[in-house]
């Protein structure tokens, strides 16, 4: 529909997971939008302007109105664009899907990287052991090819954090946190997704991204020296 | 068929009290089981092993965890009668943008106010009224979150109003002080049956907090 495809913008980061998953999303439906590059450290006037709860990337523009918080703009898409939907028709799958994205941010994100991004070991493994009693909690969710089944859904596309993020960041410290052979369903997962045309088309280029979280890495240990 | 409906609960809770706004709003049908938290049942351990956490939708035997998802999910399911997400996709989106706010700022941060000290308590007590100071204008004029009616939003941040005594006091703040059109809002809410039905008592929620800080030495 022609007056849905006017004014798409994304203010996202590349190298951003979450800015990653709306992307996956707009051209899985095969959205057209203007993509504004956002320095995360000189954060631009319309970033403020757009999120001024939060400050982060992704916001999705539609129309001139903005709408922030990754999840909530993959249903935004999904709502408005209802081609290659994303989110199920019946009511119950529609909460397992949600559950199962929450899972991801609330478990997931944050321990993972905790489990990379410190210095105190303690700290490291606990959340090395927090993260792997959710990956195992993800991986026995996985019924199909993808979490959507056939398709890729929702719930797929909030994981590409899990498919490529983390497989990334673990290497800086050389970390078997998510692993071919501790998750044999979900690394398998991981590569299906990961090789999707859509997915493969969207995904930033892993040297310089791995580059940059390396340099993360290195300056806590010289902060802390 | 005959639809069977039950909620997982504990009085004290704000996201249960969440579920129990949605279904009265609903008119829906239900079994309310209150859980003793230390000795957990087997169907809560069975019906939500990944969190066993309250509280726990379940709708003729399938569970929905996860207060905001259970109240999406009432939402769709009985959508004859008060809709609590707007039908405009724009709305829906700021719906759960705000309901994500309040899950992420009011809760954690509540409980900051009563459970930490010194420095960490001054900055929760900072962090606090800002947060309530944004609601205030996200509100605006309206008279409710939703609008002329409760919606998602307002469903998603009442609860906490009834942990504000305990908030103030453990807090040392004055919420209506510093936030007027805020309590003036959550007074409207009150006078709305599905949710003062659904709320305990201030005073008993106030007493659960003065309990639980002589218990772990937190006051």
């Amino acid at each position: 529909m022609a007056t849905n495809q006017e004014h798409v913008k994304l203010l996202g980061a590349t190298g951003s997971p979450f800015v990653c998953r709306v992307q996956i999303a707009l051209k899985l439906k095969g959205i057209e939008y203007e993509f504004l590059e956002e320095n995360l450290a000189t954060k631009s006037e319309l970033l403020l302007k757009y999120n001024p709860v939060h400050k982060k990337v992704p916001v999705f523009v539609h129309n001139d109105k903005p709408i922030s918080e990754s999840l909530v703009i993959l249903e935004y898409i999904d709502e408005v664009w209802k081609q290659n939907p994303i989110l199920p028709t019946d009511p119950h799958q529609r909460a397992l899907a949600r559950f199962w994205s929450k899972f991801i941010d609330d478990k997931i994100v944050s321990a993972s990287s905790k489990s990379v991004f410190t210095l105190d070991e303690k700290e490291r493994e606990k959340n090395v052991e927090e993260t792997t009693e959710a990956l195992q909690f993800l991986q026995n969710e996985l019924k199909g090819k993808y979490f959507g089944g056939e398709e890729f859904n929702f719930v797929d596309i909030a994981a590409v954090f899990v498919a490529f993020w983390i497989p990334l960041v673990q290497d800086i410290i050389g970390l078997q946190l998510f692993t071919a052979e501790k998750f044999p369903k979900l690394y398998n997962w991981s590569q299906e997704f990961l090789d999707h045309p859509v997915v493969k088309e969207t995904i930033p280029p892993r040297e310089p991204l791995f580059a940059f979280f390396k340099g993360r890495y290195e300056s806590l240990l010289a902060a802390s020296k | 068929m005959a639809d069977e409906v039950i909620l997982l609960d504990y009085w004290v809770s704000p996201f249960g009290m969440r579920v129990r706004i949605a279904l009265a709003e609903k008119g829906i049908k239900h079994e309310y089981r209150e859980e003793d938290l230390r000795n957990k049942s087997p169907l809560l351990l069975q019906m939500n092993p990944v969190h066993k956490k309250i509280p726990v939708l379940i709708h003729n035997g399938k569970s929905i965890c996860e207060s905001l998802i259970a109240v999406q999910y009432i939402d769709e399911v009985w959508n004859e009668k008060s809709p609590l997400l707007p039908s405009d996709p724009y709305q829906r989106s700021q719906a759960r943008f705000w309901a994500d706010y309040v899950d992420k700022k009011i809760y954690e941060v509540g409980r900051n106010l009563w459970t930490k000290k010194g420095e960490e308590q001054e900055a929760a007590k900072k962090e606090f009224i800002e947060a309530l100071k944004l609601l205030e204008q996200e509100l605006g004029d309206k008279t409710y979150f939703g609008g002329d009616k409760i919606g998602f939003v307002d469903v998603a941040l009442i609860p906490f109003y009834t942990w504000f005594k305990g908030y103030e006091t453990f807090g040392n703040i004055n919420v209506e002080k510093e936030c007027p059109k805020f309590i003036a809002w959550a007074k409207r809410c009150m006078q709305v049956e599905s949710i003062s039905k659904s709320l305990p008592d201030q005073d008993k929620v106030y007493g659960f907090i003065v309990e639980i800080t002589k218990k772990f030495g937190l006051e």
